[in-house]
Order: structure tokens, then C-alpha cells, then sequence
């Protein structure tokens, strides 16, 4: 019998990374974050992400499913990094039901009411965490002191919706970057490296995130000129700044080490989705980040920047796309 | 540093089945098909009728327009049909089919052509009758690529040893075996174009061709020919992106590189030219490459034109494993840029410079997923395209729209599908998106 041959069209190779594989590598990447978050924070850290993506995953089905578009999407791996991400923007004693609705917020608003994966122009979980900031401003500036116990929740992690939560865990402390702008106050610097600070689940370890960073990079998973040139842009120019007056500027280390910066510049801006493609406009959206991190922690109201950062560049990269296209081979002028 | 262009991509390389293999003749079968249309522009005429006795290197088709060849019987033996048959571009095309005769010996009688006394227009003539066309895959007539009209100059004539699909040798074993005669190819298209300077661009993985020609090359110092070492990557071949690796120039859009006075030539072509010189043999066989995971016995093969490709397999031991299956293809040419057969009746033409049998450890069936803009496909383009921003407008059928986008710069080098994680078939659709856009202008 003569069975037919396949036909289909070249190429008949393909590059070994595909799109999911690409999302486990950052999950994978994201492994070690998760971990620290738990040594330092304890059931809450894995209460939080756990709920989180469980949110993104539920809400990403009820959005397919209501345009009987197919459930796969689920398996590419998107909604359950978005759901971690955000989990590890939130303070150790947040609320699971207010990290719920974030979840909600994060794929609702953040990715499917844009038509899904590769459409939308924010990153989700960092949309998801700017409602929840407006949404519930003092639940989420409330830190608790990373003490190392394990099954003591923090804060008010099971407070019911729209009742003031028992406290279970009092002892609340301001992030690093808190106690620099409002009592002038430096943290040690291996403190920061290690991560036994408080501050955001994911945020404190800055050797970890890091290390992720460079994996990352050299797995060839994101593009490694968006972190170096954010981490570039804000040594610099804090740096010069520092210089300036180092009585009222943090040193540059301090900036790169403490608060968002890193888990931001290795996880939230390097989201392919909504950083520009092109090579300048990679370099451009890395300045504009820093810049606006060193503008809005020296001289904003916040001692934090980085979500605000990122969410304004993500704003102007369709812009950036278009305005830094390359010549064409062969052409004379752009376009 | 080795020179090369900017962006391109970096694909296994599979050389190693064949890239050792000496060339080796494969012997003569029963049964030929010579489609008399085996390139872009007119097809050629048949002169012989069914019935009647032809031998080894006799004219059986001539030529009907300036871009058209001349096609030669590649053995011994009669005509049995004059009727359509099936192409490996997947037409039916008028074709002539040749029985060997069995008992001849296959042997052609030598004389070589002073090609010094020839005028270039002669010279022109001649590839033309020798159904001389570029074997590096396009078959496009030599006789009107080495044509150069008077108001244009050959000032950098570029010898293309590049090879850079995966796969295949068969350039790379010219160059190693012949030497002496891509040096003679040289020698001849110098007298006829006068360039200023010749180049061979070979790519780094070639070592043992960059030294055989170096030697060859001393031979000739009156040539000033250069061989330039060229790094790997795809599609270095390509001619405008072998020209912006040796010379740092660019092709502009819409022109040809002979309206800046370049001329690329693959070295096989080369090598070929003088061979016709010298002996008078017409292209009457070509170099193939047989390869993949599912071939027992991968080799490098001078195959007389129109033999079939199931006794080219066979000839190779024939398949390790089933050949139809979902992961399972066999192609003419590279992997990048070759085609699928559905069937193994084709016959060898001029352009085919490999045949692969691919099986499931080089076709990896992928998902595909939605565009997340990574921006892969732009690192990789060589002409710098938005391959991405051209597949979105391809999906919403936009075709009018994508010509803005620069569709007609793209040279379907595939790149663009190579590199995509989400395994979007890019350079598939802009192959359609040119179609019906041909066909709107058309209508």
C-alpha cells in the first residue's frame, strides 16, 4: 500500500525555544524567588501566591470560556506567572481575599479585555497590583518584620472582606526605602543582598533576583538590555546625585539593591508582551525606567517607583516601536 | 572577527553525515524524465519525437526565448513519451522520458571549446546551448546572469561557496575535489566580465575548501581573486547578504546587484562552466546531496538529470524508517528553504542541490501560540523587515497593507518561522500575502 508523504511548506527546522518554553523557564527562574520568599515570610508568602494564581488561572478560563475560545491558553504558562508576579509585589500580611481580586484585576483588566496573550499594553500583574493600590492603599503599605517563623500567618493574610480584620501579627516595620526617605535611615547592605528586610514577598532578596537575571539572560529567555540598561540608568544617575549631596540622595547601591528595582527590572519589564521589540527602543524603554525610578524615589511622594516606572514606559512602547523601526535593507530612509 | 551581515539566524548544522564524503557517481537506471521546464521563463521546445534513439549529451529541446535553456539527453537511449509529468515544484509539465539503453557504455566523447576566440555574445550562446542555469537552488539561465548589457559593469564578480542551508555538501565537495576547476571558471568569466576584483566567500566551517582553493588560487595570480572566510550563519548565501559581508554594501530595493556592479555566482555553477568548456559535456548532471536522519546512507552524488528520486534513494539504501508519517518529510533542497515531495516520482532537476529525508528527530511538530512580541523574528531578518508586525496584518488578511510594510523586500529565507516561539507560520503567509497580491494586480 503507498502510503502518502506530509507536505507542508519551509522551514522544515525550527529553533528549540517556543513560547511555553519560554514561560517555564521564567517560572522555573522564579523557583529560588519563591523559596526566599517563604524563608523569610513564612505560609504566607506560599498562602498568597497560591491564591493569586489561582485567581489569574480561574479568571483567564471565565474569559475564554465566554468567547468559546479553547482552554489551552491556560497551558502556555502566562496566567500562572502573572498570578506569582503579583503575589510577590504584595506585602507578606496582605489579605487573601484583596490578593484575589488582584488576581482578578491582573488577567481581567491587565491582559484578556485587550483580546489575550501578546495583545495587551500593560503587564498584567503590575495592573493588577496598581488596583489593588488604590483599591486598598493602607493594606498594602503595611509591613510585617521577616522573622523566620513558618506557620505563624502575617498580618491580616485571613481578614474577611469589608470587616477590619483581626490583627494576628502586630509587629509591623517600614521597607528599606521607607526608612531612607522618611527618617533618613540606610539598611545594611548584606541585609539587602540576602533579603531578611521587609518589604514586598518577592522583593527582598537581591542576589537571588539577580541570579534569576542572569540565567535568564544567558538561557536566552528575555532580552538582557532591558534590566542592564534600567540598572545602568539608575547607578548613574542616582549616582550623580549622590555625588551631588550624599547627605540627602541614597548612594547608588542602596537604589539598586533595595525595594522593586530588580524583581521589577528582571520580571515585570522584561515581559515581551509590553517592552518594545525593536533594538533602540529596547535601550530607550530601559532609560525611561530608570530615570522615572531615581525621579519618583528622590523626589515623589512615594518611597517606591518602580510599578509607576514600568507602567508609563509600557504606556509609550507602542510609540517606541514605531518611532525606532529600522531602516530596511536596501531602503533609504526609515519606513 | 570573520565577516558576515547583520542579523540571521543559527541552525544545526547536520553537515556532518556527508560533508567527508567523497563525490561519488550514481550509476545509470532504466528510466529518465527531463521536464522542459525547469526555471523561471520560457520553457524549451522539444525536437526529438517518441520512438527515436538519443545519445548521452545530445540536444533534445532547444530554447524558445532569451530566458530559456537548452535540454540534453543524460544517457544512452530512446524516447518512449513526450507528456506531461509530474515536476518537484509540484506542476505538470510537458516532459520528455528517456529509456537507457542497457547495453551502451554510457561513454561521451571529449573536445574542449576555445572559449578565447569566443565573442561575449558568443560566449552567451554557448552556456545558452549547454542548458547551462545556477545550481545553487533558483536554476536561474547563466547565460543571462553572465550577460552583462553595456550600460552595466561586472567591477566585483563574487563566487558564492557559502552553502549555509543545513544539510548540504555538494558545494563543499566541489570545492574540495575541483578546485582546479572552479579556478577555471573563474579564469573563463574574468575574460568575458573583466571584473576588478573576484571574491570567494566561504563560510568557517569549510576548512579543508578555503585551503584547496588558496592553493589553486596561487596558480592563477593574474585573477586577483581573494578567498574571504566567512563566518556561519543563515542565509549568508544569500546574494545580498554576501555582498554586505564582503563588500559592507547594500542591493538597494528594486534594483539587481549587477545595477551596482556586482555579480554572485555559485561556485558549483562555476566549476560546471569550465567543466563545459573543457570536455563540451552540456549539464547533463549535477552534484546532489542525500541526507537526514532517515537515510541509511548519506551521500554526495553526481546524478545524471531526470533520474527519479525513489532510485536515488535506493541508491542510498533507501529509508531507515517509515517515510510518510506527521513528522516525517522528504524535500528537494535545504531545510529552510527546499520543498516537500508527495511524491518520489519526480525527477532530479537542475536546481536540485539535496535531497533529505527529514524523520521526526529534525521536524519537531510545535504548537502554535499567539504572537508575544518578543521581537525574535526582527533580530533575525537580514533585511531588516517586521516579520511580526507583517504576520499579524497577514492574519487579518491584509495583504495591500503588508506591501507598506516592505512584503516584496522579503526573500522567504524563513528565518523569521525559524526563530518564532510561537511557531507562527510567518514566512509561509507572506508567500501567499505575494500571491494574491500578484494576482490583484493582475485582476
Amino acid at each position: 500500500m503507498k502510503k502518502e508523504l506530509t507536505l507542508s511548506t519551509s522551514p522544515f527546522l525550527h529553533d528549540s525555544a517556543s513560547t511555553k518554553w519560554i514561560m517555564f523557564q521564567v517560572i522555573y527562574a522564579l523557583l529560588p524567588v519563591i523559596a526566599a520568599a517563604t524563608f523569610f515570610f513564612g505560609l504566607s508568602a506560599l498562602l498568597l501566591i497560591a491564591v493569586s494564581v489561582m485567581a489569574c488561572l480561574i479568571t483567564e478560563r471565565m474569559f475564554t470560556k465566554t468567547r468559546q475560545q479553547e482552554a489551552s491558553s491556560l497551558k502556555d504558562g502566562s496566567a500562572v506567572i502573572t498570578g506569582i508576579l503579583l503575589a510577590l509585589t504584595l506585602p507578606p500580611g496582605f489579605p487573601l481575599w484583596m490578593a484575589f481580586i488582584g488576581g482578578v484585576a491582573a488577567i481581567g483588566m491587565g491582559k484578556m479585555i485587550w483580546g489575550g496573550l501578546g495583545q495587551n499594553i500593560f503587564n498584567p500583574a503590575l495592573l493588577g497590583r496598581a488596583f489593588l493600590q488604590s483599591a486598598f492603599p493602607t493594606a498594602i503599605t503595611t509591613w510585617s518584620v521577616p522573622d523566620g517563623r513558618y506557620f505563624g500567618l502575617r498580618g491580616t493574610n485571613l481578614a474577611l472582606p469589608f470587616f477590619q480584620g483581626e490583627s494576628l501579627d502586630a509587629v509591623t516595620t517600614a521597607t528599606p526605602l521607607a526608612l531612607m526617605k522618611f527618617q533618613q535611615e540606610g539598611t545594611e547592605w548584606l541585609s539587602l543582598l540576602v533579603g531578611n528586610t521587609s518589604g514586598s514577598l518577592g522583593e527582598t532578596s537581591a542576589a537571588l533576583l539577580m541570579l534569576a537575571g542572569v540565567y535568564l539572560g544567558i538561557r536566552r529567555v528575555f532580552d538582557w538590555r532591558i534590566p542592564l540598561s534600567i540598572i545602568l540608568t539608575v547607578f548613574l544617575l542616582s549616582g550623580v546625585f549622590y555625588l551631588i549631596n550624599p547627605e540627602r540622595f541614597p548612594s547608588p547601591d542602596f537604589m539598586l539593591l533595595s525595594g522593586g528595582l530588580l524583581l521589577g527590572a528582571v520580571f515585570m519589564a522584561t515581559d515581551p508582551v509590553t517592552s518594545p521589540y525593536t533594538s533602540k527602543g529596547i535601550w530607550y524603554f530601559g532609560f525611561g525606567i530608570g530615570f522615572l525610578v531615581v525621579l519618583i524615589r528622590l523626589f515623589g511622594g512615594l518611597p517606591e517607583g518602580v510599578m509607576y516606572a514600568v507602567l508609563l514606559m509600557n504606556s509609550v512602547t507602542p510609540l517606541l516601536n514605531k518611532f525606532t523601526r529600522r531602516r530596511v535593507y536596501g531602503h533609504l530612509k526609515n519606513g | 572577527m570573520l565577516l558576515t551581515f547583520s542579523n540571521g539566524v543559527h541552525p544545526q548544522e547536520f553537515k556532518g553525515w556527508t560533508h567527508e564524503k567523497a563525490i561519488e557517481r550514481l550509476p545509470f537506471f532504466e528510466d529518465y524524465v527531463i521536464p522542459l521546464s525547469q526555471h523561471i521563463g520560457a520553457p524549451a521546445k522539444s525536437l526529438v519525437r517518441k520512438g527515436q534513439k538519443v545519445s548521452r549529451g545530445e540536444l533534445i529541446a532547444e530554447p524558445t526565448a532569451y530566458l530559456s535553456v537548452a535540454y540534453h539527453s543524460p544517457v544512452d537511449g530512446f524516447v518512449t513519451a513526450i507528456e506531461l509529468a509530474e515536476h518537484p515544484g509540484g506542476k505538470m509539465v510537458p516532459s520528455i522520458k528517456i529509456k537507457a539503453d542497457r547495453f551502451s557504455a554510457q561513454r561521451m566523447s571529449k573536445k574542449t571549446i576555445n572559449w578565447k576566440s569566443l565573442s561575449s555574445k558568443e560566449f552567451s550562446q554557448q552556456l545558452q546551448q549547454s542548458g547551462m542555469v545556477g545550481l545553487g537552488g533558483a536554476a536561474f539561465p547563466s547565460h543571462v546572469k553572465f550577460a552583462v548589457p553595456d550600460d552595466k559593469k561586472c567591477d566585483y564578480l563574487i563566487i558564492n561557496g557559502c552553502e549555509c542551508e543545513p544539510f548540504l555538501t555538494a558545494d563543499h565537495r566541489v570545492m574540495a575535489e575541483y578546485p582546479e576547476e572552479v579556478m577555471k571558471g573563474i579564469e573563463i568569466l574574468h575574460h568575458f566580465l573583466k571584473p576588478k576584483k573576484t571574491y570567494i566567500g566561504i563560510e568557517a566551517n569549510k576548512a579543508d575548501a578555503i585551503n584547496k582553493l588558496t592553493q589553486a588560487a596561487k596558480q592563477y595570480p593574474a585573477l586577483s581573486v581573494e578567498i574571504v572566510t566567512l563566518e556561519v550563519k543563515y542565509p549568508q548565501g544569500a546574494e545580498k547578504m554576501l555582498i554586505s559581508a564582503i563588500l559592507k554594501k547594500e542591493v538597494p530595493s528594486g534594483t539587481i546587484p549587477l545595477d551596482g556592479g556586482y555579480l554572485v555566482s555559485n561556485v558549483g555553477t562555476v566549476a560546471a562552466v569550465a567543466e563545459y568548456f573543457e570536455s563540451a559535456k552540456p549539464l547533463i548532471e549535477r552534484i546532489v546531496t542525500i541526507s537526514g536522519s532517515n537515510i541509511k546512507r548519506p551521500a554526495n552524488l553526481l546524478v545524471p538529470i531526470g533520474t527519479s528520486l525513489k532510485q536515488v534513494l535506493e541508491a542510498c539504501g533507501g529509508f531507515k524508517s517509515s517515510a510518510s508519517g506527521e513528522s516525517t518529510r522528504i524535500l528537494l533542497g535545504g531545510p529552510m528553504m527546499g520543498m516537500a515531495q508527495k511524491s518520489l516520482d519526480v525527477p532530479i532537476v537542475k536546481g536540485t542541490s539535496g535531497i533529505l529525508a527529514l524523520s521526526p528527530a529534525e521536524v519537531r511538530n510545535f504548537d502554535t501560540y499567539k504572537c508575544i512580541r518578543c521581537g525574535r523574528c526582527l533580530d533575525a531578518c537580514p533585511m531588516f523587515l517586521n516579520p511580526s508586525t507583517l504576520g499579524l496584518l497577514a492574519k487579518k488578511g491584509m495583504y495591500e497593507e503588508m506591501l507598506e510594510e516592505n512584503l516584496l523586500d522579503c526573500m522567504e529565507c524563513a528565518s523569521c518561522s525559524y526563530v518564532c516561539p510561537s511557531g507562527i507560520p510567518l514566512v509561509q503567509s507572506f508567500r501567499v500575502a505575494k500571491a494574491i497580491n500578484r494576482e490583484r494586480k493582475v485582476a
